[in-house]
């Protein structure tokens, strides 16, 4: 990853930055004088480039040109204010930061959107995404495809009427890429997952909020993540770590969840019916199905309606063959526990809310899949299934009286390139 | 320093042979750089006309790409000696130094508008694609990076803002694992007759097997459900729903030659629909087609749920009839 030289961050704080407005063209020309004089300088590529797009009339042009006309190193520097926009914006150069004033301060309004599935698209790799906001998106937010070394930062996805079936599945969207950094960023009422990370590889998503989004953060047929320092709140489900059948990347693993904060997850689910995550019961903490290798430690619980931890099989048909829908190795230990299960919303289980007199332990595990570890100094519900897809009245349901730790988080922590790091120091 | 020098030279050589035939083919243009007008390129004899220049060639696609009923006017330009092979799924690969000319226009007769023309240019580094805009005279049009809206009606009376897509939104369909690829001259999709020319011409060895395979659109009620509905899939879908392909993770693979009853949608559930799947829980449910995401999507004009993402402002009905035979056909 590659950063503008012209910009220097000094000890007073400030950021110092020379601006230039050079443009493509100019700097094709510019080389072909150096060329011509056959310097070896003409090998050299071209100085990156601070490219300033105001808000204003026209921006969705100006802003999409920036983006096009970009070289690698160059930052595109949004100014304060709304831009409004009437298509989805995309880049496609690598080792490009777009920044903007601040997440309240620039504000990218999709609300007038015409086209395209998401707000901002990126396909390219070490790209930097920072301090401005996207929002009301027709379908996701940021999308970022492919796109290795994506770091997301300080960076707000909204849709600003609250939970609505009609908003868009994700606010912050990066999925199939290879080192991802999600850090201090806020994503708020989506109809599917707030921050979703999915069929990537490498993640750390940190000290970031998700409310009013049926799944707040979901890390989904992954391998290799850390989930720390969030708060999750208002969501229907606060944090899901899924595998799921039928996509090219499968047998998610490698998670830890560890010092989130969790509480108040009872948003009615409002995810359009035949997605997954309509299937989470309102009222959850965090959620395991399916996976492997899970680790849930060291994290704050409280007010979840229905439980604060549920560990389950993938519950629908599938043909794939190559798809394990058990999980395995999973630890849950070490966590704090407030209030939770006065209001259990389990689907299919109304028998056995009825019985345990509308009370529900704070954990929860259908039984299914092995080495599943739950050491967490509370009473535990376990539905005795033994199949995977086996309807919940069949449970032959049972409460584990509280067991303490027999076993310690041994995952080993998620390693960026430096880079990476570096970018959110900045 | 090497390709520098290559190009300057090739400037300078293409300079030179503008100067002796005024009237040939801008190859430099295609080589490199991004002109601001259409015109540099003289890939036209009469652009307003769409009168190709020599040696720019017209074809047609069996089953095309629905662009809200805009009129295609397809053309490629060869360079000189063009050897062509078939690739991999019957593409053909084209030299460094072919143009794909694709004109998109509304109206009847006189009362046509070119609206945008878009090229695909295979240089040394690879394919670039480059939107070109029609001005309201008719005489020129100018790069649009960054795309436009336009308002046209449409053949079937609809009044729309037609999008121009921006360069990076050309990649979204034309980029196959991170390249853009050309994606309509596929041998099953090209005319048998047409091949025979590239032939008769020396470049192409011989007419690839396989070769128009995909119904001509206009004759499908004579074709069988699947091969119309699957060859429209192919072509309309296809390009983002393949592995490599922008929609690669949704696991929906609708490509001609993909058999496998899931990947094609088949009893699939959605994987990142969100609010596109409009409460239904499958791709495709066999003899269901109202039970189908596929129709829901297909029949929507709604950003967030419409299928295709792109390019796209209004229903393609025959294309939407066509799966629906497909799917009510299929055994439940």
């Amino acid at each position: 990853m590659r950063f503008p030289p012209e910009s220097r961050k000094l000890s007073s704080g400030l950021t110092y930055r020379t601006v230039s407005s050079t443009l493509a063209p100019m700097r094709m020309t510019l080389i072909a004088a150096l060329a011509l004089s056959l310097s070896p300088a003409a090998l050299a590529p071209a100085a990156a480039a601070t490219r300033e797009v105001a808000a204003g009339p026209d921006a969705q042009a100006r802003l999409q040109e920036a983006l096009i006309l970009a070289e690698p190193g160059d930052e595109v520097v949004l100014g304060p204010g709304r831009f409004v926009l009437t298509d989805g914006i995309s880049l496609d150069v690598n080792g490009v930061t777009i920044r903007g004033a601040g997440m309240d301060r620039t504000v990218l309004d999709f609300s007038g959107q015409k086209d395209a599935g998401e707000g901002l698209l990126v396909t390219s790799d070490n790209v930097v995404l920072r301090d401005f906001a996207v929002i009301d998106t027709k379908g996701d937010g940021i999308k970022s495809k492919g796109a290795d070394n994506i770091v997301y930062y300080k960076v707000r996805v909204e849709w600003t009427r609250g939970p609505h079936p009609e908003n868009g599945a994700y606010a912050i969207y990066p999925v199939e890429s290879t080192n991802v950094l999600v850090d201090s960023v806020t994503a708020i009422g989506s109809s599917d997952a707030g921050i979703y990370v999915g069929q990537s590889k490498n993640i750390v998503v940190r000290n970031s909020v998700a409310k009013f989004n049926v799944a707040g953060i979901e890390i989904e047929n992954s391998y290799g993540a850390d989930v720390y320092n969030n708060v999750a709140v208002n969501n229907t489900g606060g944090i899901l770590v899924f595998d799921l059948p039928d996509i090219p990347q499968q047998g998610g693993k490698d998670v830890r969840v560890f010092d989130n904060v969790v509480v108040e997850n009872n948003t009615p689910n409002f995810a359009p019916a035949g997605n997954i995550v309509a299937t989470v019961p309102t009222g959850m903490g965090v959620m395991v199905m399916s996976h492997y290798n899970v680790e849930v430690f060291g994290n704050t619980f409280a007010e979840n309606g229905t439980g604060n931890v549920l560990v389950v099989a993938y519950p629908n048909e599938t043909k794939d063959a190559k798809y394990n829908p058990y999980p395995v190795n999973v630890l849950i230990t070490g966590n704090t526990h407030g209030r939770a299960g006065w209001k259990p919303a389990l689907g299919g289980s109304e028998a056995l809310v009825q019985a345990l007199g509308g009370q529900f332990p704070p954990i929860m595990h259908d039984g299914n899949g092995r080495d599943i570890v739950i050491a967490d100094g509370v009473p535990v519900l376990s539905l005795g299934l033994t199949r995977a897809g086996q309807p919940r009245s069949e449970a032959q349901p049972q409460i584990l009286p509280p067991a303490s730790a027999a076993k310690k988080p041994s995952l080993p922590a998620i390693v960026l390139p430096p880079a990476m790091e570096a970018a959110v120091r900045r | 320093m090497r390709a520098l020098l290559a190009a300057l030279a090739a400037l300078g050589l293409a300079i030179a042979a503008r100067a002796a035939t005024p009237a040939a083919v801008n190859t430099a243009a295609i080589a490199e750089g991004m002109p601001a007008t259409l015109s540099e390129f003289a890939l036209f004899a009469d652009a307003a006309k769409q009168a190709p220049a020599a040696g720019v060639v017209p074809y047609r696609l069996n089953t095309p790409l629905y662009s809200d009923g805009a009129e295609k006017l397809r053309f490629v330009y060869l360079p000189a000696g063009a050897k062509l092979a078939a690739g991999e799924d019957g593409l053909l690969q084209f030299p460094v130094g072919t143009a794909l000319v694709k004109t998109f226009a509304f109206g009847e007769g006189a009362a046509r508008k070119l609206i945008e023309t878009r090229l695909l240019l295979h240089r040394a580094e690879g394919w670039v694609a480059l939107p070109y805009q029609w001005n309201a005279e008719q005489t020129e049009a100018r790069l649009a990076l960054a795309g436009a809206r336009v308002p046209v009606t449409t053949p079937a009376g609809e009044a729309i803002s037609y999008r121009i897509p921006n360069k990076n939104q050309c990649k979204e369909c034309h980029g196959l694992n991170g390249a853009v690829i050309p994606l309509g001259p596929k041998a099953r999709n090209l005319d048998s007759a047409w091949l025979d020319g590239l032939v008769a011409k020396g470049a192409l060895a011989a007419v690839p097997a396989g070769s128009d395979t995909f119904p001509k659109w206009e004759q499908r009620a004579a074709a069988t459900p699947e091969s119309a509905a699957r060859a429209y899939l192919d072509v309309n879908c296809a390009h983002c729903h393949r592995p490599g392909g922008m929609a690669s993770n949704s696991g929906l693979d609708l490509r001609w030659e993909q058999h496998d009853p899931t990947a094609i949608g088949i009893g699939k559930r959605p994987v990142a629909a969100g609010r596109g799947s409009g409460g239904l829980e499958f791709a495709v449910v066999p003899g269901h087609p109202e039970r189908s995401i596929m129709v829901h999507r297909m029949a929507s004009t709604e950003g967030g749920v419409a299928m295709p993402e792109l390019g796209k402002a209004t229903v393609d009905r025959d294309g939407l009839a066509a799966v629906e035979r497909w799917i009510a056909g299929l055994r439940r």
